[in-house]
């Protein structure tokens, strides 16, 4: 029987779960990663290695690594630095994707690493420069903390050469070369700012890949959806309660069914009304259904951050999602009905999701 | 031999690393240099691009704030402090 591994980036640490294929009960190992904060921890289903991208106020970032999950872990941040002389910083690594043995690191201030090596060494893959923005993310008075990053890369389910990154406030940007050349993808985006070029200046939150040529999005203002791998985009706000959000999710198996998490907008950033609540739509966003069987709908005044909304690949998809104030909440059914899986873990920055044969 | 001492917070991070060890160095900085040649990656564990301490390591040689260019005497205390932070 398969097992279903939850791995759950916090501020003091990872955290892995473990449950069978029918996903109702639960054990909790961790912290792991000495209890540095984690953004965001990764498996590669090729390689069974596990990362998580951390960074501690005292001792700089890193990325820790487990091949046996999580019984061992070493970690290493060797050439992951613009270098000696460069004006530009790395203040962290914010965010990973893992493919058959490939480790793409982004970080702030914007640029990927990657590690071909199982996460031993890294080398500068990419800093998108001369893309519209950059002068913004190279000029040494906007380096990190508190300024722009990469906040997101979306894999192609297919292709290791083509990749979706994330400018934090600046946009999304497409490469079909493996990080040769860059294209900006945000057309069709709204975006209530002025912007200082045409074809950047949005605030996209998260991106995820439905099947081949469509893409969902969670931007700062609204969802949108494309149909033409991102070359252009249509808002699907209309029926949802805020236009604001961080997580999303994409049914594995079905191209109009998406998943978000709206929140208030301004500083709160919670659910609204205090009630606990996941939004699907499964018709590519023309209606919107809230789901809150088992989630709790009195003074519930949860945040979800941007990585931490997961779902699973089997028949029945089951989702995921942690929160700002250490809960975990899970779903074997849909999002038909939910059940708190952990309660008292630390803030919760990532949840991602593994099945183990 | 200038006397070393650590913050608990590294010495997880490297197998075998002691909290307290004597090592022969002209400076701060080579004494760092000392410790990334015995335990590769302490350096980047301490020290950011410039290099220059991370912001919130704090030496002190002999009790007095010291930079990475700080000599070390042959008696010289060294403490490396990981300094207020977290929460």
């Amino acid at each position: 029987m398969p097992k279903t591994l939850l791995l759950v980036g916090t501020r003091k640490g990872a955290f892995l779960l473990e449950s069978d294929a029918d996903r109702r009960d639960w054990t909790v190992r961790g912290p792991y990663c000495e209890a540095w904060p984690v953004y965001h921890a990764v498996h590669d289903a090729v390689t069974g290695t596990i990362y998580a991208a951390a960074a501690s106020e005292w001792h700089g970032s890193a990325i820790w690594r487990s091949s046996d999950l999580g019984e061992t872990w070493a970690m290493s941040s060797e050439g992951i630095s613009y270098g000696e002389d460069s004006p530009r910083k790395v203040s962290k690594v914010s965010t990973l994707a893992a493919r058959n043995g490939r480790v793409l690191a982004g970080v702030e201030a914007p640029g990927i690493f990657e590690s071909k090596d199982g996460g031993e060494t890294f080398s500068l893959l990419t800093t998108l420069a001369g893309q519209p923005g950059s002068e913004a993310w190279d000029d040494p008075a906007n380096q990190p903390p508190g300024h722009l990053g990469i906040s997101a890369i979306a894999l192609d389910k297919e292709n290791d050469s083509r990749f979706w990154a994330i400018v934090q406030g600046v946009g999304l940007f497409e490469t079909t070369d493996d990080a040769t050349s860059w294209t900006p993808r945000n057309r069709g985006l709204r975006a209530d700012w002025p912007r200082p070029h045409e074809e950047v200046g949005f605030c996209v939150h998260k991106v995820v890949r439905s099947d081949d040529k469509r893409l969902y999005q969670q931007n700062h203002v609204g969802m949108h959806r494309s149909d033409d791998d991102g070359h252009t985009w249509t808002e699907i706000t209309e029926g949802l309660p805020t236009e604001f959000g961080f997580a999303a999710a994409a049914h594995p198996h079905d191209r109009d069914t998406f998943y978000v998490v709206p929140l208030a907008p301004l500083h709160g950033r919670t659910m609204p009304d205090g009630k606990a609540t996941v939004w699907q739509t499964k018709d590519a966003g023309s209606s919107w259904k809230p789901l809150r069987k088992g989630l709790p709908q009195e003074n519930a005044n949860l945040g979800v951050l941007r990585e931490a909304m997961a779902i699973d690949t089997y028949d029945v998809p089951g989702l995921y999602f942690g929160t700002s104030t250490g809960q975990l909440f899970a779903s074997n059914d849909e999002g038909g009905s939910w059940s708190e899986i952990a309660s008292y873990l630390p803030p919760i920055s990532s949840v991602e999701v593994a099945i183990l044969d | 031999m200038a006397d070393l001492h650590l913050p608990g917070t590294l010495t997880p991070l490297f197998p075998g690393l002691p909290r307290r060890l004597d090592l022969e160095a002209a400076t701060v900085g080579g004494a760092i240099d000392e410790l990334e040649r015995r335990w590769p990656g302490l350096f980047d564990r301490l020290c950011e691009p410039g290099p220059t301490l991370r912001t919130h390591i704090h030496v002190y040689v002999d009790r007095e704030r010291a930079s990475l260019a700080t000599p070390l005497e042959a008696r010289s205390r060294v403490d490396v402090i990981a300094a207020i932070s977290g929460g």
